[in-house]
């Protein structure tokens, strides 16, 4: 086994714990870092899959690159969001559904 | 009781999902077309010698393009979020050790940044590699309490951080004027255009991830809330 089918087998393993974090949790910047690492996961994935046997695919890295800089930008509007909300509400969770 | 019930519905759901994915790792369906290899062959025509790079601002710059705006928006949305400016108080102490290191580390991390935007076109490299280092030199000096006057500027900043968008629309544009498809450059500038947008990009890149450390709301409760809160 080549280390980049290996770094794809790691990233399916972060999504799946990732996934289970996210479900567990309700406190939301543990549930942002949740998501953060289920992208870690797929990007590991996408990279490590497609060149694995074939050598750099310069295409995956560039689909990845374009989507760590997104990842980034959104998850520091999503923390500002989180502030602004622990600001307002002092709760670090939002409310459930079915509940006022 | 419904705390063990979600426990385990969500170990159920991850469980088949990872074990989804780690099936589909162990099978590696075969791609019929090996991408790698067209952008092998096209990389000549491209301007710039270095794959990754190609793709990024010349085969998928259209992707290139609409991930700028998304910055710009996430910037956007930050603002509209952030504190009065009153509500901030950058107090800034002398540290004299601190104040010596940044001096002398900030103007090194603008040079570190301008090698990666011009390495971008030969090694790995480029604008957001550069932009995220501009960023960094820039939180490094509001941290240690220094003003960055440029960025602290307001119409400047708004002017740097549309800089990088509006540059790679007017290519975009200029390209479709000259008779070619968007975003297809002519062959004979394609390097210089790629280094211009490039070189634009960086400056928006290390701007809006400034601007989104720097008007993040304080995690305290603000006075009027509070305020607002003991009325009730």
């Amino acid at each position: 086994m080549s280390a980049d089918r290996l770094y794809a087998y790691v990233g399916a393993v972060l999504v799946a714990l990732a996934l289970y974090a996210f479900l567990v949790h309700t406190h939301v910047l543990r549930r942002l870092l949740a998501f953060n690492v289920m992208g870690g996961g797929t990007f590991l994935i996408l990279v490590g899959l497609a060149q694995d046997g074939r050598g750099p695919d310069p295409v995956p890295q560039a689909l990845v690159l374009t989507g760590i800089v997104v990842a980034v930008s959104a998850t520091a509007l999503a923390i500002i969001l989180l502030r602004r909300w622990f600001a307002t509400s002092q709760t670090t969770s939002l409310p459930e559904d079915g509940s006022s | 009781m419904k705390r063990r019930y979600r426990h385990l519905s969500a170990g159920a759901v991850s469980v088949a999902l990872g074990a989804a994915l780690w099936h589909v790792v162990r099978v590696r369906p075969t791609p019929s077309v090996s991408v790698a290899s067209l952008v092998a062959d096209a990389l000549p025509a491209s301007g710039v010698s270095h794959n990754v790079t190609a793709v990024l601002l010349n085969f998928r710059s259209y992707d290139t393009l609409l991930e700028v705006a998304v910055l710009l928006a996430a910037a956007v949305v930050a603002l509209a979020l952030r504190d009065e400016p009153s509500a901030r108080s950058p107090a800034h102490v002398m540290y004299v050790a601190l104040d010596a290191f940044v001096w002398r580390l900030a103007p090194l991390l603008v040079l570190v940044a301008a090698y990666l935007l011009w390495a971008g076109s030969t090694r790995p490299g480029g604008a957001f590699q550069a932009g995220s280092v501009l960023a960094g030199a820039a939180v490094l000096l509001r941290l240690s309490g220094l003003k960055v006057t440029a960025v602290d500027h307001r119409l400047a900043s708004r002017g740097a951080m549309t800089f990088g968008l509006v540059m790679f629309l007017c290519v975009a544009i200029g390209t479709l004027l000259a008779g070619q498809a968007l975003l297809e450059y002519p062959a004979k500038w394609a390097g210089a255009l790629i280094l211009l947008i490039e070189a634009a990009l960086t400056i928006s890149i290390g701007v809006v991830l400034y601007s989104l450390f720097d008007n993040a709301p304080q995690a305290r409760v603000s006075d009027r809330e509070s305020e607002r809160q003991r009325e009730r």
